[in-house]
């Protein structure tokens, strides 16, 4: 038999977590996830470093997380919509304290409690911070069932290599999808760079203080700066996107997630129909992948977002054109998810209206 | 690209039908997502799952006009008769749903599952009666990729359910091939 399972996607979260090196799993039950927890559940007693704590809320869950990074662990902790609102305390201070973390957010339809149903509301809370202070997540958002497994361990791989929270963005339908996945091969624990800032007792070396207050002016401010510093280098080095028939593309849309899915069976049918339609997918929402779509404008003068949401990746691809091409926006809140023959209407729609069809 | 739909009350292993068939169709060698509705389901409430079997990269799983669907029960019928592929087909389980079709471009499958499954001495087979008449109508996979997907779920599982379930796939595909489902 091939290596390639049928897993449900939060299942695939979990077991690209262990494999990544995941030795600390926090967490609080909500729904559309639960299946990540239970599975961490299983899988951390299966291993003899593993450490799962149901924990009594989302804001212990997440402080826990902190704890088990500041000793060196690979930790993750994951929720849906309102509990990462409730973690955003403690993604600042991981952020301020420049400790490693991945943060699941299963996204749900909102804002309050909402309800359960696939959505991508939450997508100026993941970038634009979430939390108090002046920081930055890294937000990758998966769109399939292998790249859940892909982006997860790259999600660990990042929060180490710059000691930050890296949060994976994925929604209601993603998390209860099941895909085929070829997992990668687990890492080796004790191959990984070793951690020189971590507090494992300071039997034979100074000691060393991992905190976010600073109470001096002049020293916050020299900690913004080196923050700030290294957000520019994630930004010139992990910003990333897909693209798909952009080649002679005369409208490109740009969707991410399952609202990305969605676009690119609709592009497919508008192909058919002769219109040049293509798909530029960011896979990191934080760095946003400004730069390509910046390029793709010197050709394409008319983008057309697509979000699941009212209108928020939208504000980046206008900043990314800096007025350079024409931003159209179609947006469905609220869990509702659109059909490929939906967002086809609205394409077609929108290339005869720009007289795309034209030379 | 085919889409099909399993649709019934919870507990008549709608899921299970949907999960067997997607991993037959992978181990095929297709593309294939499964997709559960999910939400504030209860006991007795209705369950159903759509799967999308491919050559090709799968783009959206959802199941907006399905090409088949398995009915288990009556309100599924009500649900995803209108939102059928022009010339789909409906699979009946019709010991639980004696409705006739409103729309006349769909082909109806009539089994009576629960007469066939007790024939076989347990109704918990009454899922994998559909399975197999499933598989014999659409021809997505084939019997034995079915068998093979399902020891492959339920590992460990007792030989003699394994037979009852090979049994049951038998038994729903063999009532197709005689055609008295029409």
């Amino acid at each position: 038999m091939d290596k390639k399972l049928l897993m449900r996607g939060s299942q695939v979260i979990g077991e690209a977590a262990i494999r990544a090196g995941c030795r600390f799993y926090a967490g609080y039950h909500i729904t559309p996830q639960n299946e990540l927890p239970e599975f961490m559940s299983g899988a951390m007693a299966n291993l003899k470093d593993g450490t799962f704590i149901q924990a009594e809320s989302e804001l212990a869950a997440i402080n826990m997380v902190l704890g088990a990074s500041m000793a060196g662990a690979r930790a993750m902790t994951s929720s849906s919509s309102p509990g990462i609102s409730l973690k955003q305390e403690g993604i600042s201070f991981l952020a301020a304290s420049e400790l490693p973390a991945v943060i699941v957010n299963t996204m749900r339809g909102g804002p309050g409690l909402g309800n359960i149903a696939p959505s991508q509301g939450d997508y100026f809370q993941a970038t634009r911070g979430g939390g108090h202070g002046d920081y930055r997540t890294i937000v990758l958002a998966p769109a399939y069932g292998q790249e859940l497994a892909d982006l997860t361990r790259k999600a660990f791989e990042y929060a180490d290599r710059y000691r930050t929270p890296v949060m994976i963005l994925a929604d209601g339908m993603m998390g209860q999808m099941m895909e085929p996945v070829i997992f990668p091969d687990p890492v080796n624990l004790s191959e990984l760079p070793s951690k020189l800032w971590i507090l494992n007792g300071a039997k034979e070396r100074p000691s060393r203080i991992i905190k976010s207050l600073i109470l001096s002016p002049v020293a916050m401010e020299e900690h913004n700066w080196k923050l700030a510093r290294k957000y520019e280098a994630i930004s010139g080095e992990i910003a990333c996107a897909e693209t798909y028939m952009t080649e002679d593309a005369r409208l490109v849309i740009v969707a991410y997630g399952t609202a990305a899915r969605i676009a690119k069976g609709a592009i497919k049918r508008a192909r058919e129909m002769g219109l040049k339609v293509g798909l530029l997918r960011p896979v990191t929402l934080w760095p946003f992948p400004g730069r390509a779509i910046r390029e793709m404008s010197r050709l394409i003068k008319d983008f057309l977002v697509f979000e699941m949401n009212t209108g928020q990746m939208v504000e980046d691809v206008r900043l990314s054109l800096e007025g350079r091409s024409n931003t159209h926006f179609y947006g469905r809140p609220g869990g509702v998810v659109s059909t490929p023959d939906e967002i086809g209407r609205v394409i077609s729609s929108l290339y005869y209206r720009r007289r795309l069809e034209e030379d | 690209m085919k889409k099909a739909v399993f649709a019934g009350f919870g507990g008549q292993g709608v899921l299970m039908m949907g999960y067997v068939f997607a991993v037959a169709a992978m181990r095929d060698g297709k593309e294939v997502t499964y997709l559960p509705a999910y939400g504030a389901e209860m006991r007795g409430g209705t369950a159903n799952c759509t799967v999308v079997v491919s050559d090709e990269e799968i783009f959206s799983p959802v199941a907006s006009s399905p090409d088949f669907a398995v009915i288990m029960n009556k309100p599924s019928l009500l649900k995803y008769e209108g939102v059928m592929r022009e010339g789909g087909a409906i699979l009946l389980n019709s010991n639980h749903v004696d409705r006739e079709l409103t729309r006349d471009d769909l082909t109806a499958i009539r089994i009576p599952a629960v007469d066939i499954a007790k024939k076989l001495g347990s109704e918990r087979v009454v899922n994998m009666i559909m399975l197999g008449a499933f598989v014999a109508h659409t021809k997505i996979t084939s019997l034995d990729s079915i068998m093979n997907g399902l020891s492959e779920i339920v590992k460990g599982g007792k030989a003699g359910i394994m037979k009852l379930n090979r049994k049951g796939l038998d038994e729903g595909a063999e009532y197709i091939l005689k055609g008295d489902s029409r």
